[in-house]
């Protein structure tokens, strides 16, 4: 058990360590940051003597073995644009980026398990293929002209919710929250619909496959040969064992809800850190995007070693079959 | 799960409700003035980055000696008068009973301070007063600048140079502007203590920069701009850019996009202010190297062949450009910078006409009759439609046998190939703060000796030029000055080093509430606005 649980680990370092030298390697042959450091009137010995004093100009393995002893501190150095700490950066932009995908996986949910499960009992009914083809319409759109969209709606023609920012902000210590104003929650509805709408097609979607396969299993019919009432079959058996597959499922894709931000955060401007991203790149800001690259490197890398973790838990059939290999191996 | 059911649909149907009542635009206290454009100010300190937003954001809280009318006059600010006493000194005497934001009086020591801090290596406006020896105070009201050698320009060079408090710098220990070397995020960066018309109430960088108005300041019986807050907020995505300004959450946009203008134009509400900017897009030619690196032409360069260069600008269409391209907002430009610049000629800013069996014979007694191939490096995100004008110029070359091929990318990738001189034929824009022609010849024709000539690429040298421009910078006669300026313009536009396209033109849209003028320089300045 414990080889597996250290293999495992072993696993995700070296993932990391992938992660952590695709980001080193692929910025630094994005763009020249020198040249937008400084104004169009630097003279060429000044571009010379910020490069070396940024290290530039050391050898590239060098320059690894640096970034990463400072990276496992915390530590992505200065923002060639902001000129700040970006560990810094990052934890301004983290509350804004969480609260957007809070809520964005809580409307998932919210509205997509209802949907498959009436769609999942409700097989043939009109609303059921209403819902079924406009999630497919939904899901096909780019997030960008759903939110562009949304804007165009909302904000132009209606004038109900700023098109732009993040409303007015309330600081809760280092941790800033739009979620006890009226502005912050009217500027947080569209990000998080235009955010949310893959993520509630793919939970309807799963919700309904799963509870339509768990209505044909012989439990449910027994259950209902046993004369109980419809709605405990459905919402106490069939229900109860969909969910396990679809929490799973949720888990995993809130690390692609964060990484799905950047194009939201783009469109409504979203002080999150997918803009700080985005930012960075049309700046060759390298240490922003290497930061950010490695943090959501972890995130998946932290979300799929607890899935598989929890699988060991869960499933004793595993940790069976692993004690067996072992016992044959020696 | 039904009790979750329930929840869940009360959760939503409160979410609906609540829609119409928490979007009721909070109402807003005096006159604020929201505006937005692309990107941020880089900093606050207002030495540390010479780039046009952020210069932006300093002439809200900061001022110069000298500043700037609407119509980009120099006027007096900080100074009330300055004149030359002698060949290499200029005496500036200061305006009295200013204050900065903290409540402390402007004196002679903070300009002694600011134009020293100024010159520090850290500074990116140190280019600016390169010609600058010393500063000295001569009395409370009396500053004299002295030089090396002559400089009728300074004043000029001067008015982008930012004054700040030396009491306030020291205790806040800001003596040197903001630094990459140590590494660290200094006060200046975040906070301002300047004697502008605005004080700086937050910065929340990339989220939201606010000023108040400043009610002791000194310009303010001039200028009675009625503005009590300005909020700006970066907005990256263009369409939200639009979309906020149609559905009035903005007042003003900087850059909006071209192919908005008519749209905003025609809303009920909004205006758009039009006027040609300083800055002029021109392609530049490897005319110095004996063989062009992105050229198929082995053993001779066909750029250094003037007939070439000829035949090119006879190609170019620049009218149609113009019009297809830029949807009729470019001036078509004959030299490489624009009206407001002191030396620009109308005379001067004549084309080439355009003619394609004059450039086809000019090509054929250049021994060039079936063309040769080159590559074009452009850039695709600084200027308006930079990419788009690339290729049409490919296609126009094409006619005369030219066959380019286009190498357009971001400015991050596109400005560090020019400066390592990794081009043959490129494009390029370049605007003039001092708004005098020095600017353009020191960096686009003098011979690159590590200060002067950064931005010359051309691999052109003219020991003759040369002299000319070093004479432009030291020449007091303004007769004499002028007619060095006017003799460079001749020998630059003859030689054809560059291929001018055109000044580029600018395009602000705002409320019809705004009332404030556009400035050439794309720089905005909100004490000349008045609200509604």
């Amino acid at each position: 058990m414990l080889g597996y649980i250290v293999g495992r680990l072993a696993q995700a370092l070296a993932v990391m360590l992938a992660v952590a030298l695709v980001a080193f390697m692929l910025f630094n042959y994005v763009g020249d940051p020198i040249n937008n450091m400084v104004g169009q009137d630097a003279t060429t010995t000044d571009r010379a003597e910020l490069r070396e004093q940024l290290g530039l100009n050391d050898p590239a393995p060098l320059q690894f073995a640096r970034f990463l002893g400072n990276a496992a501190q915390g530590n992505f150095g200065l923002s060639y644009r902001l000129k700040r700490p970006v560990s810094v950066l990052i934890q301004e932009r983290v509350p804004a980026t969480l609260e957007l995908v809070f809520l964005s996986a809580l409307v998932a949910l919210v509205v997509g398990m209802p949907l498959g499960v009436y769609t999942a009992l409700r097989r043939d009914s009109w609303l059921s293929r209403v819902i079924l083809t406009s999630s497919l319409v939904g899901v096909s759109l780019p997030t960008f002209v759903i939110g562009i969209g949304l804007i165009y709606l909302f904000s132009v023609q209606f004038d109900w919710l700023p098109s732009f920012g993040r409303g007015q902000v309330t600081h809760l210590g280092w941790w800033s929250t739009g979620f006890l104003t009226k502005s912050g929650w009217a500027a947080i509805i569209m990000p998080a619909i235009t955010l949310s709408l893959y993520q509630l097609t793919l939970v309807l979607r799963l919700v309904r496959t799963e509870m339509m396969e768990v209505l044909r299993t012989d439990y449910v019919k027994f259950a209902r040969a046993r004369g109980l009432s419809n709605r405990i079959v459905h919402f106490h058996h069939a229900l109860k064992n969909t969910m396990m597959p679809v929490i799973t499922i949720i888990g995993l894709q809130v690390g692609g809800l964060i990484a799905f931000s950047i194009v939201t955060e783009t469109v409504f401007q979203w002080p999150g850190m997918g803009l700080l991203f985005i930012q960075a790149v049309g700046f060759a800001d390298i240490p922003v995007m290497a930061a950010y690259l490695v943090l959501v490197g972890a995130m998946f890398v932290v979300l799929n070693l607890m899935v598989d973790l929890a699988y060991f838990v869960i499933d004793p059939r595993l940790r069976m079959d692993r004690g067996k290999a072992a016992g044959k191996a020696t | 799960m039904a009790k979750f059911r329930i929840k869940a649909a009360l959760l939503a149907g409160a979410l609906t409700l609540a829609l119409p009542l928490i979007a009721a635009p909070a109402l807003a206290q005096g006159k604020v003035l929201r505006w937005a454009s692309q990107g941020d100010y880089l900093t606050m300190d207002p030495h540390s980055q010479n780039e046009g937003l952020t210069r932006t954001g300093s002439f809200q809280t900061y001022e110069g000696l000298v500043g700037y009318s609407a119509d980009l006059k120099f006027v007096p600010a900080l100074a009330t008068s300055w004149k030359a006493v002698n060949d290499t000194t200029w005496e500036f005497k200061l305006r009295q009973g200013v204050k900065f934001h903290d409540g402390s009086d402007f004196t002679a020591d903070d300009v002694v301070f600011s134009v020293k801090r100024a010159q520090h290596p850290n500074s990116d406006f140190k280019t600016y007063i390169a010609s600058v020896k010393d500063v000295k105070k001569i009395d409370a009201q009396t500053v004299h600048v002295e030089t090396n050698g002559a400089n009728p320009i300074l004043p000029n060079q001067i008015a982008n140079i930012f004054m700040m408090s030396k009491a306030w710098a020291e205790k806040n220990n800001v003596v040197n502007p903001q630094s990459y070397k140590d590494k660290e995020e200094t006060f200046a960066v975040r906070n301002t203590n300047g004697t502008g018309p605005f004080v700086l109430k937050t910065r929340e960088q990339d989220v939201r920069t606010v000023v108040a108005k400043n009610p002791t300041w000194w310009g303010l019986k001039d200028n009675p701009h009625n503005i009590d807050e300005i909020v700006y907020t970066p907005v990256t995505t263009p369409a939200t850019r639009v979309a906020a300004l149609l559905s009035g959450q903005l007042d003003f946009v900087l850059d909006v996009p071209v192919q908005d203008v008519e749209r905003v134009k025609r809303s009920a509400g909004l205006q758009v202010k039009k006027t040609n900017e300083i800055r002029t897009i021109f392609l530049g030619l490897d005319v110095g190297s004996p063989e062009l690196k992105y050229g198929d032409v082995k053993g001779k360069n066909p750029f250094a062949d003037k007939r070439v260069r000829q035949a090119m600008y006879h190609a170019i269409d620049m009218n149609a450009i113009a019009q297809k391209v830029m949807r009729g907002d470019a001036v078509v430009a004959g030299m490489i910078t624009s009206p407001g610049v002191h030396g620009y000629e109308k005379a001067l800013d004549k084309r080439l006409p355009y003619d394609l069996n004059k450039a086809k014979a000019l090509m054929k007694d250049a021994g060039y009759a079936n063309g040769f191939g080159i590559k074009l490096d452009c850039s695709n995100d600084r200027y308006v439609n930079d990419e788009g004008i690339c290729q049409a110029v490919v296609g126009m070359l094409a006619q005369i046998g030219i066959k380019v091929d286009l190498a357009a990318q971001s400015k991050t990738l596109h400005f560090p190939k020019l400066q390592k001189k990794d081009t043959s034929f490129y494009l390029v824009g370049w605007g003039v703060p001092t708004f005098d022609s020095h600017y353009v010849f020191s960096y686009m024709a003098q011979t690159p000796d590590g200060k002067n000539g950064s931005w010359n690429f051309t691999n052109y040298s003219n020991p003759k030029l040369d002299g000319m421009i070093n004479g432009m910078l030291s020449e007091l006669d303004p007769a004499k000055r002028d007619k060095l300026i006017h003799d460079a313009w001749t020998i630059l536009n003859d030689e054809i080093i560059y291929l001018p396209l055109h000044h580029q033109v600018l395009n602000w849209a705002m409320s019809e509430k705004l009332d404030m003028p556009i400035i050439a320089d794309n720089v905005p300045r909100f004490h000349f606005a008045k609200m509604k």
